[in-house]
């Protein structure tokens, strides 16, 4: 393989600043950052400008949607054990590793239980062993707190993160919406947003008796944000992310009974998506991922209550996150901390990083190019984006997995 | 919808006045005087329908479709009745005998009711935005019989008519809503229908069947019954559905009734020539007590019923005056 090199850029790393110059890759590992003497041989891209960045890993994905993660600049995804059939055998994760190769890698996340019904726990030592980086309860809360203490106390002896969706299921059993006007306005079955800080604090208190890792895949009310700060304090090894929908929309979009925007959690109040921005701020959340769901008509053209939840989100993450940054909430080195960085070493997989030696994952971006969102010509399998028709800035040039282009 | 062709925003209705809406989905969105233009309208079918010979030809040769994927007796019948007297070919969809049994999706039936060229489209759903999703995909009038929890405008009509009727106004009086609010369409209809026309609406009922931030809607929440009916002109009880009384959302009938029945001796608190009234069906002996719904002096429930039907003919002609090429309104 030729050595890459990629000139006049402005390097973005989540340990520092922004470097002018550029990087150059030989056998798919960077092999000088900033100013090198070009090798005769190498092909050369021309940043012209442009940030090069480590390539974005999203953590918890629920489809393997190669057009979509290329288009938006990912790397690496993690994949959610809510397949068909779940991932909860070792075969089934070896398979899910190996689907995206090379272009872009896909990280299984092994199944917490037993067809992730929350009852039994799954082989998750043969699974770990078989490539998954961590374990999750899919789309859902393990309801009984006795098999949560087990997988907390088992999944930490083998020193592998737990990742937990959290919302309490009596409070959430036949919602469709958060308790507020909206819901009470449409008529839509709701459950009150307290149900999240429920599940959080059960949870935390587990993390706190096994000392288990645990990471919560999204976290979106100002109260369960509240114990996660304090529980940090504390020193408790815990996570939290949050994708862009629950910090740019509050429930408000589900008005006229838009399926696109029926998420799981909910969209919340306006308060409660204030709060998500301060704690992006003050850094208690972790990670910002896509929650990445791709559905068609057949699960989205329907009543608001009988509609899936999820919503396409790989294409959009970053455009939407650079929000983030040009309302001076956040650098550019903690966005990509955010996107890159923290899911890689949550996760334990390399990535997040442009450190020479590290593996050449790197995406070119234009922060400010403008262009709409528009459902109707998404690049992924589906576009059921909440965000339909929004102007927003920040273009993903290239994607760069392993020194070679993708997409 | 374009408010281009709405008149100017005077509670009196300009004589020149166009009804600017192409279905008739919710109370939401109305303009009082659009609420009180289509009172009006149903006005001369009250007459009609006290008349010897209660036909009308004006819907003659259109199709009208009552597509119910949700069984119902009484408001299916005084749809088709409505549409009968305005000489409408009325045909009924009941969900037993349609294809939704067979896995076709909502929005492949709306599109072969389409094609079938109805004229105009009656729907009730049991999904809350059912009749919207199918009012954007038919070239017709699509007239909302129910969805869900969300809204039932002819019943809030039909209860605004009885109550100006017997009233003779609707602003400054008191209303009270009474019962499960939570799983009520009926409710969220009449509280954006009462409180647009200006009325004060309480909603009144146990705290598990008032859903949250109810004041938003521009009403008073009380828990406690006899508070909830102090003083009040109009008291309006509501369906508790069998399946929610055993230990759900209340614990019992018998307790409910206890609680929230609504007794002689409980209606003395509202004001002394308050009126009662009840969408039907009545569970007697639960929400309210035969005494009082059989109470002439008080109880407006057969009333309601035969409102139902006059505004159901104004919901229905006005509606179709578009396709029919009425003067003003093609």
């Amino acid at each position: 393989m030729k050595p890459l090199a990629i000139i006049g850029g402005r390097i973005v790393d989540p340990a520092g600043a922004l470097i002018e110059g550029g990087i150059l890759v030989v056998d798919r590992r960077i092999a000088a950052i900033g100013h090198f003497d070009l090798p005769a041989e190498a092909s050369v891209i021309e940043a012209k400008g442009a940030l090069v960045a480590p390539g974005l890993v999203d953590l918890g994905a629920f489809a393997i949607d190669m057009r979509a993660f290329a288009a938006g600049g990912i790397t690496r995804a993690a994949l959610m054990p809510d397949q068909s059939p779940p991932l909860d055998n070792s075969a089934l994760v070896q398979r899910a590793a190996a689907a995206g190769k090379p272009d872009v890698w896909i990280h299984p996340l092994a199944a917490a239980t037993r067809g992730l019904e929350g009852h039994e726990l799954a082989e998750i030592g043969l699974m770990k062993a078989a490539g998954a980086c961590a374990v999750a309860t899919g789309r859902g809360w393990i309801a009984d707190s006795g098999v949560m203490h087990r997988l907390l106390s088992y999944a930490g002896a083998l020193g592998i993160t737990v990742i937990s969706h959290a919302e309490d299921a009596g409070l959430t059993a036949h919602a469709v919406a958060t308790s507020g006007e909206t819901a009470t306005r449409l008529g839509l079955a709701s459950a009150p947003a307290i149900a999240e800080a429920m599940a959080v604090a059960r949870d935390l208190a587990l993390v706190e008796d096994t000392g288990a890792r645990l990471h919560f895949r999204q976290v979106t009310t100002a109260r369960a944000l509240d114990l996660i700060r304090a529980a940090k304090l504390r020193g408790l090894p815990v996570t939290c992310g949050i994708s862009p929908a629950h910090l740019f929309l509050s429930d408000m979009a589900v008005t006229g009974f838009r399926t696109f925007a029926r998420l799981s959690p909910p969209l919340r109040d306006e308060a409660d998506r204030l709060a998500c921005l301060a704690a992006i701020a003050d850094g208690t959340i972790d990670v910002i991922c896509s929650a990445h769901d791709p559905q068609g008509p057949e699960a989205k053209r329907l009543p608001f209550a009988d509609a899936e939840p999820g919503m396409a989100g790989a294409e959009t993450l970053l455009a939407l996150s650079l929000g983030l940054v040009r309302d001076h909430l956040i650098d550019l080195s903690r966005l990509f901390a955010l996107l890159s960085f923290n899911p890689a070493r949550l996760l334990g997989i390399p990535g997040g990083t442009l450190a020479v030696g590290a593996e050449a994952d790197l995406i070119l971006v234009d922060p400010d190019a403008p262009w709409r969102i528009d459902a109707d010509r998404m690049a992924g399998a589906a576009g059921n984006t909440p965000f339909d028709s929004l102007p927003v800035q920040g273009r993903v040039l290239r994607t760069i997995k392993g020194g070679q282009p993708v997409g | 919808m374009p408010d281009a062709a709405a008149p100017r925003p005077s509670p009196d209705r300009p004589v020149d006045h166009v009804f600017p809406h192409r279905h008739l989905t919710g109370i939401y969105g109305l303009k009082p005087w659009e609420i009180s233009f289509l009172l009006d309208e149903a006005e001369q079918w009250v007459a009609l329908n006290r008349g010897r010979t209660k036909h009308d030809d004006r819907l003659a040769g259109l199709t009208q479709i009552n597509a119910f994927f949700e069984n119902s007796t009484r408001t299916l019948l005084s749809f088709e009745i409505a549409g009968k007297r305005l000489g409408a070919d009325v045909v009924n969809m009941a969900v037993a005998q349609s294809s939704v049994k067979k896995g076709e999706t909502l929005i492949d039936t709306a599109v072969t009711l389409n094609a079938m060229r109805a004229d105009v489209i009656v729907i009730r759903h049991e999904a809350s935005g059912a009749v919207q999703l199918i009012a954007d995909k038919v070239d017709c009038p699509v007239l909302n019989a129910g969805d869900g929890r969300h809204e039932h405008p002819t019943q809030a009509l039909l209860d605004a008519l009885t109550i100006r009727r017997r009233k003779g106004r609707i602003e400054g009086l008191t209303v009270a809503i009474c019962g499960d609010v939570l799983h009520s369409r009926v409710a969220r209809s009449n509280i954006i229908a009462l409180t647009a026309l200006g009325a004060t609406v309480r909603v009144v009922g146990p705290p598990t069947l008032i859903p949250a931030a109810i004041e938003r809607m521009g009403v008073e929440r009380f828990t406690d019954f006899d508070a909830g009916l102090e003083g009040a002109d109009v008291v309006m009880m509501l369906r508790l559905q069998r399946e929610r009384m055993a230990g759900g959302f209340v614990p019992s009938p018998r307790e409910y009734h206890a609680l929230y029945g609504l007794t002689p001796e409980r209606l003395a608190r509202a004001a002394p020539d308050a009126l009662v009234m009840h969408p039907g069906p009545m569970n007697r002996g639960v929400e309210i007590a035969s005494s009082v719904a059989d109470d002439v002096e008080r109880s407006a429930i057969t009333e309601q019923v035969e409102m139902g039907v006059a505004v159901r003919m104004a919901c229905l002609d006005v509606l179709t005056r578009g396709r029919r090429g009425v003067e003003g309104w093609a």
